[in-house]
């Protein structure tokens, strides 16, 4: 295993966020959008073997699809029927670890998927909806990844619309404890962070090269714990950057951080 | 029992202030001929019920809905859905919003003739702050606390297969046929139109009778459309119409707006459409998506 000494934003992304699938055993990993899609499909290759996925159809696979147009003689593998009603059959029973991109998320780790601004009745912006976020939160471990790490995704009070539960006192059901809310990992294209602070707070888990923890916290509306001792996110290797290389045949990761920077920004 | 039917005479069924349930997911596989009959008729005050795309769009901003039971609408690769956006946004719709998985219990009770499902899905979110006819309540078994799904009863279901008979056995043979089962079962009268009509014996074959996936008596009216999902996806036969899509999305942002699109492309009947959007061989050549 040899650290790559270029690679780039994304490429770091991917790798980190890949991380928060190694000790699920076997899950079906999903995740919506390039980078989580490339990150859970990395991990199925890499470091975690026992992982399950679909091909974002109908489908599962014993291994994942390469992203985009594949050619004309590309044989899925397939291994069994998946479709969006048994999604939720796997989804309530626990066994699955989805990777999203939502549009807030608050001090508590509620996000929101809906709507922002204005009356619920008249929002200023409509979104996408709840989608299958509601039960996601409350079924099985969700981890985020944010692509631009700013104030109004990390923002100050709650969700304008809460979209999936989180760590808020004030929200929790009756016969349910916090700790049965499961959020694993955060990834922007600052930091890695998770919700394992004091009382859930969210916490400073690595930096990516170049950042400090004051960039997080300025780009951050509520305050993160940070630990005595913060790693640099561990860089890619070639070995990792290859295996992504081919997931990835058109370069979508390219188009996923603003501008394409490099993973070291030092 | 022969089922076979117009579009007109489905829409001449329905009624003012019906809920109406909608099959597909998205862009894909969306009774859209049915949708545009309804566009062209007076119908009003619909409730609408769906894994939402372009047909609730559309009804929305041909000014058909009173309230939208959704989880999401969206185009997919459009990830916001134009003119339900504006509808909200405008404070035009009332809505219910749930979790995609909420709907589906809803329609189960619906389909099971039980007043509600009892499930964690929802809880600490606002689906059920913002939903105040969703109600949580106590366990008899444990001492937590559940939501209880309402069921969700349809007075119509409209639905787009591939092949069917007029006798209304629908058979699906795309990848996935969502939740349209229980959107069928979860209607008091539910209306299919086919790309292609088949003889029952086409059935006979026990890999092609493996994809029908409602019995007959679910099946209230067939109307054979082919082409009828279009601009949604028919997966095997065709794909869904990403510049078509565009077209509609952008005619959201001009002065015309969705009457300039109705203008363009509805026509007065589906033959009208269909010349207007370049053919059914156009729509039948349509890629099939990548995911």
């Amino acid at each position: 295993m040899t650290a790559a000494t270029e690679y780039t934003l994304a490429e770091l992304c991917i790798v980190a966020a890949s991380q928060a699938f190694v000790d699920d055993g076997e899950v079906l990993a999903t995740g919506i959008g390039v980078v989580p899609r490339l990150a859970a499909s990395l991990a199925m290759k890499t470091s975690n073997t026992d992982l399950m996925m679909t091909d974002s159809e109908a489908w599962m696979l014993s291994e994942p699809n390469p992203l985009g147009q594949r050619s004309a003689d590309f044989v899925p593998a397939t291994e069994s029927w998946m479709g969006f009603s048994r999604i939720f059959d796997n989804v309530w029973s626990g066994r699955r670890h989805a990777m999203l991109g939502p549009t807030q998320i608050d001090r508590f780790g509620q996000s929101n998927t809906s709507a922002l601004g204005g009356t619920y009745e008249k929002p200023k912006t409509m979104m996408l909806g709840a989608r299958g976020f509601p039960g996601n939160s409350i079924s099985h471990p969700n981890s985020f990844f944010v692509p631009d790490h700013n104030t109004r995704v990390f923002m100050s009070g709650e969700c304008d619309f809460v979209s999936s539960i989180g760590y808020n006192p004030a929200r929790l059901p009756k016969g349910h404890r916090l700790d049965d809310v499961d959020i694993r990992l955060v990834i922007t294209n600052l930091c890695v962070m998770d919700f394992g602070g004091p009382d859930h707070q969210i916490r400073l888990v690595s930096l990516h090269p170049g950042v400090t923890a004051e960039a997080v916290q300025e780009n951050t509306a509520y305050p993160v714990h940070v630990p005595a001792d913060v790693p640099v996110t561990t860089a890619p290797t070639l070995e990792q950057l290859a295996i992504i290389a081919a997931l990835d045949p058109h370069n979508q990761r390219a188009h996923q951080i603003k501008d394409n920077p490099p993973g070291s920004r030092s | 029992m022969n089922k076979e039917m117009t579009a007109a005479q489905v829409v001449a069924q329905l009624e003012d202030g019906m809920t109406i349930g909608i099959g597909g997911w998205g862009p894909r596989r969306k009774p859209m001929a049915l949708v545009r009959e309804i566009l062209r008729s007076d119908l009003r005050d619909l409730t609408i019920v769906a894994y939402g795309g372009a047909d609730v769009g559309m009804l929305c901003a041909a000014g058909k809905v009173k309230k939208v039971v959704f989880a999401f609408v969206s185009l997919d690769f459009i990830p916001l859905e134009p003119y339900f956006r504006q509808a909200r946004q405008s404070g035009s719709i009332e809505v219910m919003e749930i979790d995609e998985g909420m709907m589906l219990l809803g329609l189960r009770a619906a389909s099971w003739g039980i007043p509600f499902i009892p499930t964690e899905v929802g809880l600490g979110t606002d689906v059920i702050n913002q939903n105040p006819e969703i109600r949580v309540i106590d366990s008899p078994y444990d001492d937590k606390e559940w939501v209880a799904m309402p069921a969700l009863k349809l007075d119509a279901s409209l639905i787009h297969v591939d092949k069917a008979d007029v006798r209304g056995v629908c058979q699906i043979a795309g990848p996935d046929f969502y939740m349209d089962d229980w959107f069928a079962r979860a209607a008091a009268r539910t209306y299919v139109s086919c790309d292609e009509l088949v003889e029952t014996k086409f059935f006979h074959d026990p890999a092609q009778a493996r994809l029908v996936h409602w019995e007959r008596s679910v099946t209230t009216g067939v109307v054979p459309i082919a082409g009828g999902a279009h601009p949604s996806s028919c997966t095997p036969l065709y794909g869904f119409d990403v510049p078509h899509f565009k077209v509609y999305a952008a005619s959201a942002k001009d002065d015309a707006g969705f009457q300039g699109y109705c203008e363009k492309f509805l026509g007065a009947s589906e033959e009208e459409y269909q010349k207007n959007v370049g053919g059914l061989d156009a729509i039948r050549a349509i890629e099939l998506p990548t995911y």
